[in-house]
Formats: C-alpha cells, structure tokens, sequence
C-alpha cells in the first residue's frame, strides 16, 4: 500500500490556480525527485502535504486513511517531517537542542521536572551515529559546516519515526563533498523504510538518489516515471516545455 | 573509518574550563575582580563593611530589572518602558498603601499594574507584530504619564497603616553573625535563582533562546513563539514593578521622576552580562555582574575623588570592552574552527 497518495489535488490563490489536479502516490522506502522551475508549484504541493494550507480539491491519504491538515503540527503527528531549504535551524543552540526543540526530553515529575540534557546528548549523538555523520551533539550549530547542519535537521525529522520526510533543496547552498554527505543521508532515510519526496533544481543530485521523478509545468504535473527510464536531457525537456509530456 | 558511539560522545566533552573561558560574563567578571582588587590597594574605605554593605545593596535595583531585561533580550527583543514601568508600579503601591490600604492589597495592585503593562506590551509585540523599541518606547512615556497622573504629581512618603512594613520590605536588614545583608540582595539572589532556573532547566528557557537564534526556525519547529514573547515582556515588566516595590520600600518616598533613564543603565548591564542584543544569548549572572560592575564604576568614582559626571564615560567604556570583546572571541572561534 502506498504511503502517502494524493488525488486530484489542486490550490487556488484567489483568481491563480498553483496547483492543477496533481496526483502522486509514494511507498515507504521510496525516493521521489520532485522538479519544475520556479512556480511550478512544487512548494505549494509540498506545503499541503506539510500541513501549511491545504488543499482547495482533491484528496490525501496516509496509510490509507484520507486525512486533511490545516496546521504543520497535524502532519508531523500523521508522521510526515520537513526539512526546510534553509534548515530551519537556530545557530546560537546546540545540535541536540536543535534536534529535540519544542520534544524537548524531561526527568522528574511535572510540573517540577527540568530539561533532561544527558538524555537528549545520548539520544542525539545516537542519531548522528546512525547517521554516519560526524555531528557532535555538544556542538553550536554556528559552528558547523553545510553538511553537518543537514545532519541535525535530517536527525531531527528522525526523532518521530517518520513514514514520510519532504526536503526542500537540501544540496541547494554547500559545497560538493557536503553534497554527498546529505545524498548518503537521503540514502540512509531510504534504507530505514522512510519515503523521501525530494525537491531540487539540481539534476545530478535526483538522478544519483531518487528512485522516481515527478515534473510539475505550471501547476500540472507533466511526468512520473522511474529515473532509470528518464534522462536529465529529457527532465529537462519537460520543466522547460520542450517536450509537452511523457 | 567506523564511528563508535563512545567515540562520539567523548569528543562532545568540553572541559568546564574551557567553557568557563569562552564566555564574556567570566571575563567581566574577572575584570570585577581585578577592579575590587586596585580599589581596595588605592582606596582602602572600599573594603569597609559599610561600603561594601553599600554596593551590594545598591546594585540591587539595577540587577533585578536586568534579570527581566536579559530574558527580553535573549529573544532578540528589547524592553525601554522599565524605568517608568518602575515609577509607575512604586506610585501605585504608595497611593494605594497612603489610601489607607493594606501593604498586600498595594503589592497586588502593583504588580497587577506591571502584569497589565506588560500583557499591553507582549501583545502589542507578538500578536500585532509591533517593534518592541516602538511599542516599549511609547509605554515609556505613557507609563510616566500615568504615574503623574495617578499621583497628582505630588511626592508620597506616608504609606497608611502599613507604612512601616513596606519600609521594612525595601530596608530592612539580615543579620548573619557579624554580617549585614539587605533584603534587596536577598530578593536578588532568589531571582537571579528563579531566572537561572527557568533560562537553563525549563521548555520556557529553550524557547526563550530559540526565538533569539532563529525566529523563523522556533515558528516552523513547533514553537509557540508569540505566547513566548507575550510573557518575556510579562516578565519583564514584573521585574520593573517588583524593583519599584522594594525601591518604594527603601527610599520611603516616590516622585514622579524615580527610575528616569534606568532603562539605559538596565540595558548596560545586560549587555556588559553578555546579553547579546541580536538576540540568543544572555545568562542570568551575566545580569549580576553587569549590574555589579556599573555599581562598582559608580562607588569607586565616588570614593576616588572623581566627578560623579565622569561616570557615564566609564559605564558607556565598559560596554564597548565587552562587546568588542565578544567580538574578537567570535571571530577568534571562527578562525580556529
């Protein structure tokens, strides 16, 4: 059964229509490369699915079950994370912090009980781990390079066990070496059961990861298939308009 | 090369040293140190019981608004309305007490006054997206307006059936053995504790930061980052109202010009504590130390012979040393790293 399907979805913005009858369907353990250029109405599609606005029509199902969310917080419950283009990370906490802000771990009894540091360092340090990233759960993160940063906020969407995790141009501002960090770290979510919808401009980095690409022109979605049976010149093609459909 | 978990968490530790070392309330501190040192080799009264007992007492006032200060700063935010907040909140607990009412029902009307004003400005702030040093600075004049308002501009001295109380709370006196500590140290050391507590071992405290980090960020991870902001302006606002009951206390008078220009004197301490107006970062003993040293400044000039008009020249220095100072570490970290 898959993960996450939507039907028929479409947004309006009052007399502009961002989205047009997408349908998109995805299976737990399955990366999908989400691409069009500006205002094709990639962001938008993933903002429904985050919980930021939803839908005008149309409908998502999680696990089967139809579901429609008016806040971020209903579709991190629903088991969907996000990691945000520009990480949404505060630079002055640390890694740990970062990775456990606002599910932040306690001991003692409540209303007395107080930030459990050593626990949230633990568990942290345990995710970098899994992570192979060499992330230090002590550390600020104004301190760390591109990829680490990525590490945190790829931790983060970790800590729920989630069934889906949306990233918004993750390679889009580090170096090369930090892009194959963050590939490897898209890779692990895949191998640990979790379906990744990844949105980039950059062609290289969906071709080395996803296992399908979706083409959204003008709100309307003009490809799905398997990257083995694309191409980036034929991607290309069909963000830019040079070939209508495939 | 395989990462074991141990590893990890062993490269995590920071000695306390080394942590102690990289903070800029340290080094004011030190510098507090040093300065207490040259005062009592040159100045010899400086070490009395009786001007310690001074410094420790005075210092008092501008510590317990900077604790509320330092919150509001953390967050990246700033707060001009204590001094008049401050003025207002004494005014209404000595007309309230000079009514004939008792010094409870003064305290409760005060802080109820600071509550209001600082709900005014949290929401103001965070609901309706207004600048905090607009919003802050119109309740700077409008919380001085008021406190003349509701005095008739007149100076109150007599506090009603109670008065001798509400002089106790402000003036009176611990007796440790041959040591004195005023009651205003004793409701600092309490605060500071409280502050600490909740900036350190509290969701409020992680948010508090979090906010000052990245605004943004708090937003879109699930923090409630307008209901946070309400209460550090809550908060900063009982700190004025608190501090305006005990000066209230302590003065035996109010007039309608007590705490003009405190905000700037508040601000200095929090910054001189390693408050960083960006927001982010602040520490609760940073707010005592900032707060002590301005004292220090303050008596030492006295005690030197210089004029008191000298004083704001060597505040408005120690502020620029500990920014600059912040400064030079920051980008000695970035180079290191």
């Amino acid at each position: 059964m898959a993960v996450l399907e939507l039907s028929e979805v479409s947004k309006n913005f009052g007399a502009i229509q961002a989205l047009n009858n997408v349908t998109l369907s995805l299976e737990a353990g399955q990366v999908i490369g989400l691409m069009g250029d500006n205002g094709a109405g990639k962001s938008t599609l993933v903002k429904i699915i985050a919980g930021n606005f939803p839908a005008s029509h149309g409908a998502m199902r999680i696990d089967g079950r139809e579901v429609t969310f008016h806040r971020p917080i209903e579709a991190r419950q629903a088991g969907i994370e996000i990691v945000y283009q520009d990480l949404a990370l505060c630079g002055n906490l640390t890694a740990a912090a970062n990775v456990f802000l606002s599910r932040e771990i306690y001991r003692g009894i409540a209303p007395l009980h107080v930030l459990d540091y050593s626990a949230m360092y633990k568990r942290a340090a345990e995710l970098f781990k899994e992570l192979k990233s060499e992330t230090r759960a002590r550390d600020l993160v104004k301190q760390m390079s591109g990829g680490q940063c990525q590490a945190v906020a790829i931790a983060r969407t970790m800590l729920s066990e989630p069934k889906i995790v949306l990233m918004d141009e993750p390679t889009a501002a580090i170096s090369v070496r930090q892009v194959a960090e963050v590939l490897n770290l898209i890779k692990h979510l895949r191998d640990r059961g979790i379906a990744v919808i990844l949105i980039s401009h950059r062609m290289p980095d969906v071709f080395a990861v996803a296992d399908r690409i979706a083409v959204l022109r003008r709100g309307t979605k003009v490809a799905d298939k398997q990257i083995a049976s694309s191409s980036p010149e034929e991607v290309t093609g069909l963000i830019t308009g040079a070939i209508e459909r495939a | 090369m395989a990462i074991t978990l141990d590893d990890t968490i062993s490269r995590q530790q920071h000695t306390i040293l080394t942590r102690l070392l990289s903070r800029q309330t340290t080094w004011v501190f030190v510098a507090v140190l040093v300065f207490c040192i040259y005062m009592a080799v040159v100045s010899p009264p400086f070490l009395t019981g009786s001007n310690l007992f001074n410094i420790t007492r005075n210092f008092t006032f501008t510590a317990i608004i900077a604790l509320g200060m330092t919150i509001v700063i953390i967050t990246g935010g700033i707060d001009l309305s204590v001094g008049s907040v401050l003025c207002l909140c004494s005014m209404v607990v000595a007309v309230v007490m000079h009514a004939g009412f008792s010094i409870y029902v003064g305290i409760g009307a005060s802080l109820a006054t600071a509550l209001l004003v600082g709900t005014f400005n949290g929401v103001l702030i965070a609901y309706v997206g207004m600048p905090p040093f607009v919003v802050t600075l119109g309740m700077l004049s409008i919380a001085r307006s008021l406190a003349m308002v509701t005095s008739g501009n007149t100076t109150v001295f007599q506090f009603g059936p109670d008065h001798q109380k509400l002089l106790t709370v402000g003036g009176g006196l611990l007796r440790l053995g041959p040591l004195s500590v005023a009651y205003p140290v004793i409701y600092t050391i309490l605060l500071a504790l409280l502050v600490g507590y909740i900036l350190l071992w509290t969701k409020f405290g992680r948010y508090v930061f979090a906010i000052g980090g990245n605004e943004q960020a708090a937003v879109l991870t699930g923090v409630p980052v307008r209901l946070v902001k309400l209460a550090v302006y809550v908060i900063s606002s009982l700190s004025a109202g608190i501090c305006g009951i005990i000066m209230t206390g302590w003065l035996g008078a109010v007039t309608t010009n007590l705490g003009t220009g405190m905000e700037l004197q508040v601000i200095a301490a929090a910054v001189i504590g390693g408050a960083n107006l960006a927001g982010g970062a602040g520490t609760a003993i940073g707010a005592l130390i900032g707060a002590a040293l301005i004292e220090i400044i303050r008596n030492s000039l006295g005690l030197l012979g210089v004029s008191a008009f000298w004083q704001g020249v060597f505040i408005g220095a120690a502020i620029l040393l500990a920014v600059l100072f912040e400064r030079i570490r920051a980008a000695t970290q970035r180079y290191s790293s």
